[in-house]
């Protein structure tokens, strides 16, 4: 328990530290980064609770396509640091307030009354031959089936939405359709063979290639 | 012996268990080079190295040595830390994976549930080696080639997670050990036969997403230079060098793992009992994966580059399509028991 009260005490250190950064940090790229590795130690807290399916789904879905595409983003934009700086000052007074109202309602919710130690007791540890993934597919596929798949709908309603929101016709671009450059016709595309009729007694290179260019010229 | 090795610690075992993997998969990922030379100069009708050592056998341990006295220049206005940092993120997630491949039934470092899952999850990672370097050198070569490298691997991804959902819907696991027992018989119970398709795709898209020939657009020097580690020199550019090769042995086992039977013996059981080199072991293990790893340098030698946009296509297009509709057939296959596969 020693050893992995302590693993818990770094990670979370760790993950507190970098939440701190993303939202210090100037540069937008460092503060993604932190936020990279806020979700990769907080993924390592999960796999303490014995999560191991949901931690390495955060790690494949959020650090290793959410993140990833954030990073591309981010790196195109030409930031100006300078105006993203000014007017500190004028938006403060209403950030904090906002700050103030967002800790309160979290405190409300997941204070202590709600989520304490006597509400929610430490499970028993799970044996070594449990499967996390079973146990979360069938949760996920008989109890919590209509929710997963409203889920679902939702992101595929956003996915068509933003592939349409990008698609539209440009008639300046000069798009090639793949279909036809890699389309070979049977008559012109073709490699042709001919045969060659091999002329005995002319030997000699220079005769042999006469003969070969003079029925070249002949079948053209 | 085995007193000795219980008397020892546990994070001293596991100390030691890393160890006996990662040295010899260095020690490979050298000679991968060196193999690739020599390969590559015979389909060439060359020679290849052939100056230091028998046959040129040194080869890799003078470019080591020549490397590590290199300087690492750092640009002027690159963002250091971040630059110094990009080679090891690429080469940790190689490294870190081999945690749970199975070498033979058994012996793996970490025989864990969700395997498969944390494989995927570590090769997800290594893209961004690729992007903070290209960002990090401040160089718009580097950028280029980082943007088209990260486009290419995170399409492939999809493809190469959608062939892996496969794997693991015909085997019902996702530890890798089980996933290979799963296809014991003979050579026509492994997944390749059952999953064809899936297995073409895994294999290309592996392909694609190590940034090799015929899809090595990141390092296009004809186009950008040499894509987004063009500001790398020296040490820095060898670890680079040496996460491509590692993750290239690793693409090549997870091959053999998940679609040729990893350390089963190709015939069937009854034929083979007892007899040593007929028999499972870890030999099979590495005749796959060797197999492989010369698959990936066989291609480089045959294939001329991809054009970007028909990269783009083939992976969107074609090959997520292709395992869409492959899933659904093994799916249906595994639910109505189809024989031999499944009819247990």
């Amino acid at each position: 328990m020693g050893f992995e009260k302590f693993l818990f005490y770094v990670f979370a250190a760790i993950t507190l530290a970098a939440a701190g950064m993303v939202v210090t940090r100037r540069n937008p790229v460092h503060a993604v980064l932190y936020l990279v590795l806020a979700f990769f130690s907080s993924a390592a807290l999960w796999l303490l609770l014995e999560a191991e399916f949901l931690g390495l789904v955060l790690v494949l879905v959020y650090v290793g396509a959410v993140m990833v595409l954030f990073l591309f983003v981010l790196m195109m934009l030409d930031i100006d640091l300078a105006t993203l700086r000014a007017g500190f000052i004028r938006y403060l007074p209403l950030g904090a307030v906002i700050a103030v109202v967002m800790a309160a309602q979290i405190l409300l919710v997941v204070g202590p009354g709600n989520f304490g130690a006597e509400q929610f007791p430490a499970p028993a540890a799970a044996s070594a031959e449990a499967s996390n993934i079973e146990e979360v597919g069938m949760l996920l596929y008989t109890a919590y089936v209509y929710p997963f798949e409203l889920a679902a709908v939702i992101l595929l309603v956003g996915i068509i939405a933003a592939i349409r929101l990008t698609l539209r016709k440009r008639p300046d671009t000069k798009y090639v359709d793949p279909k036809h450059q890699v389309e070979v016709r049977k008559g012109p595309d073709r490699v042709r063979l001919v045969s060659q009729v091999s002329t005995a007694g002319l030997r000699e290179e220079q005769g042999a290639r006469g003969v070969a260019q003079s029925q070249e010229e002949g079948s053209a | 012996m085995i007193e000795l090795w219980n008397s020892l610690p546990v994070v001293i075992q596991i100390l030691l268990k890393i160890t006996a993997i990662l040295v010899p998969l260095l020690l490979l990922v050298a000679y991968y080079t060196y193999a690739e030379r020599k390969v590559i100069g015979y389909i060439q009708v060359r020679i290849g190295p052939n100056r230091v050592g028998w046959r040129g056998l040194l080869q890799p341990i003078a470019d080591a040595l020549k490397l590590l006295l290199k300087e690492v220049v750092i640009p002027s206005k690159a963002d250091k830390a971040l630059f110094l940092m990009a080679p090891v993120i690429t080469i940790g997630p190689a490294m870190a994976a081999w945690a749970v491949i199975p070498f033979d039934a058994g012996l793996v470092l970490s025989d864990i549930n969700a395997g498969l899952l944390y494989v995927l999850a570590l090769t997800s990672l290594g893209v961004y080696g690729v992007i903070i370097a290209g960002w990090a050198s401040n160089s718009k070569y580097a950028l280029l080639g980082a943007m088209r490298s990260a486009a290419q691997i995170v399409a492939y991804e999809i493809a190469m997670g959608f062939a892996l959902v496969g794997v693991l819907v015909a085997a019902g696991s996702l530890n890798l050990g089980a996933i290979v027992e799963a296809q014991a018989g003979n050579l026509f119970t492994w997944y390749w036969l059952p999953l064809l398709p899936l297995f073409g795709v895994y294999l290309i898209s592996g392909v694609a997403e190590t940034n090799r020939a015929p899809f090595d657009v990141a390092e296009g020097e004809s186009e950008i230079v040499a894509g987004f580690h063009v500001e790398y020199s020296g040490m820095a550019f060898a670890v680079f060098f040496l996460a491509e090769y590692a993750n290239m042995i690793l693409i090549s086992a997870l091959t053999a793992v998940l679609f040729m039977g990893g350390w089963l013996s190709p015939l069937p059981q009854s034929w083979v009992d007892g007899v040593a080199l007929l028999d499972d072991g870890f030999h099979w293990f590495a005749l796959k994966t060797g197999f492989f790893m010369f698959l990936f340098l066989w291609l480089r030698a045959t294939f001329p580059r991809y054009r970007y946009d028909q990269i783009m296509r083939l992976g969107w297009k074609v090959f997520i399509p292709i395992t869409i509709v492959w899933i659904l057939v093994v799916a249906l296959a595994v639910v109505y028991r189809l024989p031999p596969w499944w009819s247990a």
